[in-house]
C-alpha cells in the first residue's frame, strides 16, 4: 500500500473500532440509523472541515470558519423575515463566503501576515457582525425548510441519508475532484509541501492563496447554510468554536498542518470519529458534557502520536 | 539656502518619515493616541483621575486594571511566540486554577498553600504543553490545541469533585492580590509591573533571552550551536503556563467562583493580538516583552471606550477586528509601499 494513505486508513479503522466498540456496549447502536444521524448531525461541520482540509493542505489555518456559520444563518434567517426564499439567501451567502474568503486570502498573501491573524480578525468580524445584526434567535419559518428536513433516501436497515448529509456527501465529492484531479489541487499540495519550491516552479502563489480561501469560504458558507435549514433558525451565537472542531477534524483525518501532506477525503472520517464520540456519550447517559471536551483532547493527542509512530517520514519534514 | 540643498533635505525628511512608518512602535502608538483623541472628544473627563475611597479612580485606572489579566497572559504568549510556537491553552489554564484554587479552599488548605498549588497547576499545564512540543515534536497549534479542547472539561470535573456546578469561594489573601490595593494603587497593577520586570531581567539580562530567539528564529541551527533546543522549549512554554496562573489567580478571585466555561473565554486570542500588534511575528525569533503591553494596551483601551462612547456592547468585536486590521496593515511593508506609490502618483 502507498504510504500515504497509511493516515486515512488509520482514521477508517479509528472510526470503524469506536463503532464496533459502541455495538458492543450498546444495542442498537450497530445500524444505519445511528449512522444516518451521525451523518445528519455533523454534516455542516464536515462540510466546513472539507473547505479548511485545502486551507491546512497549503500550510494555512482558517480560524472564521465558526463565526461565518454563525453569521450566514443570522442575515438567512433576516432575509427570510422580509419573504426571501431560502435558497435565494442561501446563494447569496455562498457568495458572501466566496468574497470574503477571497479578501482574506489576498490580505494573508499582499500583506504577508500570518493566516492565523488575519482569519482571527476575520472570526471577530463576523461574530460582532452577527450581534450587531441581533442578540435572539430568529426562526427561519419558510415551507422550503420543513421540505428539505423530509428530504431523505432510505438505506438498508431502518436509517436514512438525509438532505444535509446528501448535500455534505456531494461537496466531498466535488472537493475530491478539486484536490487530486486539478492543476489548483496540484498547486495547493505544492504550495503545502514547500512555498519556495512551488513559487520558483511557476506556481502561481496569488491567484492560488486566493483561491484557496475564496473555497473555504464557500464551504464554511455552505456550512452555514446547511445549519440554518437543519435547525431553521439564525442564532448569533451558533458555530462559536466550531473552528477549532473543523481543524480537529481535518487533524484526525490525517491532514498534517504543516501542509502537503493529507486528503479531503479522510476529514469525512474525522468528523464522524468526532460525531460519534460525542453519540456514545449520549448514548451512557451517565456521563456529562466535560466529558465530551476531555475525550475530544485524548482522542486528538492518541491520534497524533499514533499518527507520528505510523509516518516515520514526519521526521524528515523538521529537519528540511 | 540652494533649490537643489532644499530638495535634497525634503528628500532625506522623506525617507526619515518612510522610515519612522516602518517602525514597529509607531503604528501602535499612533492608534493608541488617536483612540485617546476620539475618547476626549466623545466623552469629556475621560481622562480624569480622582481619588475615591483611598484609591486610584478613573478610566486611564480602569484601562491598567483590566488590562492586567490579558497583559500578564501575553508575556508568557510573547515568549512562546518567540520560540516559533503559540500556546492556545492559556485560557483553560486558566480554567484549570479557577476550579483548583476553589476547591482546595472547599477543601480547607491555607490560603498561601493554595496560591502555590495554582501556579503549579500553571508549572505542570507548561510541561505538558512543552513535553508535547519539545519531545513529541507535535506542531504548537495542535499540542497546545490537546490542552484548550479538554482543559475546561477538566475544570468541570474538578467542580463535580465536590458537587456545585460554579462555586464560590472567599479568600482574604487572593482577593488581597487581585483586587486590592496598595496605597492609592491596586495591587494586582504592581504586581503585573513586578512579573513584566522579572520577565525582561530574565529575558535582557540572562543569557535564556538570546537563545530563546535563537530557537525561534532557526531551531535546528541553535542546536548545532550547542543551546539545547528542547529544553529551551520547555522553558517558554513552563514561563508562558505560569503567566497563564498568575492570570488565572487574578480573575478567579475577582468573580469569587469557579466558572471553567467562560472565565478567561478568548483571551489567548487577545493575547495572541496583543503580541502581534506589538510586532511580534508569528514566525519567532523576536521577543518584545514592552511592545506586547502596549499590544494589550490598545486592545483593553479599545474595549474600554467603546462601553464609555456609549456604543452599544455589541459593537466591540466588530470595531476591534477593524482597529486590528488597521494597524496590521499599516504595519505592512507591501501595503505601505502601494499606498505611497498611489499618493506620489497623485502629487507628481
Amino acid at each position: 500500500m502507498n504510504e500515504k494513505y497509511l493516515p486515512l486508513a488509520a482514521t477508517i479503522a479509528v472510526f470503524l473500532a469506536l463503532f464496533l466498540i459502541g455495538g458492543f456496549l450498546y444495542k442498537n447502536f450497530l445500524s444505519t440509523l445511528v449512522l444516518g444521524d451521525i451523518l445528519a448531525d455533523n454534516a455542516f461541520i464536515i462540510i466546513a472541515a472539507i473547505g479548511t482540509t485545502f486551507v491546512i493542505l497549503s500550510g494555512g489555518i482558517d480560524l472564521s470558519i465558526g463565526s461565518m456559520i454563525g453569521f450566514v444563518g443570522v442575515v438567512m434567517a433576516n432575509l427570510d423575515v422580509v419573504g426571501w426564499h431560502p435558497l435565494i439567501s442561501g446563494g447569496l451567502m455562498l457568495g458572501f463566503g466566496l468574497l470574503f474568503g477571497a479578501l482574506q486570502g489576498l490580505i494573508i498573501d499582499f500583506c504577508e501576515i500570518q493566516p492565523f491573524i488575519v482569519t482571527l480578525a476575520g472570526l471577530f468580524l463576523l461574530r460582532g457582525s452577527c450581534f450587531m445584526v441581533n442578540l435572539d434567535s430568529v426562526p427561519i419559518r419558510h415551507p422550503f425548510v420543513a421540505w428539505f428536513a423530509g428530504l431523505s433516501i432510505p438505506l438498508p436497515g431502518e436509517g436514512e441519508l438525509r438532505s444535509s448529509a446528501i448535500v455534505m456527501l456531494v461537496a466531498l465529492a466535488v472537493a475530491i475532484v478539486i484536490a487530486h484531479f486539478t492543476r489548483f489541487g496540484a498547486n495547493v499540495y505544492a504550495i503545502g509541501g514547500d512555498r519556495v519550491s512551488a513559487a520558483l516552479m511557476g506556481v502561481p502563489m496569488r491567484r492560488t492563496t486566493v483561491a484557496i480561501y475564496a473555497l473555504g469560504g464557500v464551504y464554511s458558507a455552505l456550512g452555514g447554510v446547511i445549519y440554518a435549514l437543519y435547525t431553521s433558525s439564525g442564532y448569533p451565537l451558533a458555530g462559536t468554536g466550531n473552528e477549532l472542531t473543523a481543524i480537529a477534524s481535518v487533524v484526525l483525518g490525517g491532514t498534517l498542518l504543516t501542509g502537503g501532506v493529507g486528503m479531503v477525503a479522510g476529514t469525512l472520517f474525522g468528523g464522524m470519529i468526532l460525531g460519534l464520540i460525542a453519540t456514545l456519550i449520549d448514548f451512557n447517559g451517565s456521563l456529562n458534557g466535560a466529558w465530551i471536551m476531555i475525550s475530544g483532547g485524548i482522542l486528538l493527542f492518541l491520534f497524533i502520536v499514533m499518527q507520528r509512530s505510523l509516518v516515520g517520514s514526519f521526521k524528515l519534514r523538521d529537519t528540511t | 539656502m540652494t533649490p537643489s540643498s532644499s530638495v535634497e533635505a525634503d528628500r532625506s525628511l522623506h525617507l526619515r518619515v518612510r522610515a519612522l512608518a516602518g517602525h514597529r512602535a509607531v503604528w501602535p502608538v499612533v492608534a493608541l493616541l488617536l483612540i485617546f483623541a476620539i475618547d476626549g472628544v466623545v466623552s469629556p473627563g475621560f481622562f480624569h483621575i480622582r481619588v475615591v475611597e483611598g484609591r486610584l479612580f478613573g478610566n486611564l485606572i480602569d484601562i491598567l486594571y483590566r488590562a492586567v489579566p490579558t497583559a500578564v497572559v501575553a508575556l508568557g504568549m510573547a515568549v512562546v511566540i518567540g520560540t516559533k510556537g503559540i500556546d492556545l491553552s492559556v485560557g483553560s489554564v486558566i480554567a484549570i486554577c479557577g476550579a483548583v484554587i476553589t476547591w482546595r479552599i472547599h477543601a480547607g488548605d491555607p490560603h498561601w498553600l493554595i496560591l502555590l498549588s495554582a501556579l503549579g497547576v500553571g508549572v505542570l499545564c507548561g510541561l505538558w504543553n512543552g513535553f508535547l512540543v519539545a519531545v513529541l515534536d507535535i506542531q504548537p497549534i495542535i499540542a497546545t490545541l490537546i490542552l484548550m479542547v479538554s482543559g475546561r472539561g477538566i475544570g468541570l470535573m474538578i467542580n463535580l469533585l465536590y458537587g456545585g456546578t460554579n462555586p464560590s469561594f472567599n479568600s482574604p489573601l487572593l482577593q488581597g492580590l487581585s483586587v486590592g490595593h496598595i496605597g492609592l494603587v491596586p495591587t494586582r497593577l504592581i504586581l503585573g509591573v513586578a512579573i513584566f520586570a522579572a520577565l525582561w531581567l530574565l529575558i535582557r539580562r540572562t543569557a535564556l533571552g538570546l537563545f530563546l530567539e535563537a530557537v525561534g528564529g532557526n531551531s535546528p541551527a541553535a542546536n548545532l550551536a550547542g543551546v539545547d533546543a528542547r529544553l529551551v522549549k520547555y522553558a517558554a512554554y513552563l514561563i508562558c503556563g505560569l503567566c497563564a496562573a498568575w492570570s488565572g489567580v487574578i480573575l478567579a478571585a475577582d468573580t469569587h467562583t469557579s466558572d471553567p466555561v467562560s472565565i478567561g473565554l478568548y483571551i489567548e486570542l487577545d493575547a495572541i493580538l496583543a503580541v502581534v500588534i506589538g510586532g511580534g511575528s508569528l514566525s519567532g525569533g523576536r521577543i518584545y516583552l514592552g511592545m506586547t503591553i502596549l499590544g494589550a494596551l490598545v486592545i483593553q483601551t479599545l474595549t474600554t471606550s467603546i462601553l464609555t462612547s456609549g456604543l452599544p456592547p455589541e459593537y466591540n468585536l466588530v470595531v476591534k477586528a477593524v482597529v486590528v486590521l488597521i494597524v496590521l496593515l499599516l504595519q505592512s511593508n507591501n501595503l505601505r509601499g502601494a499606498l505611497y506609490a498611489g499618493f506620489a502618483r497623485k502629487t507628481g
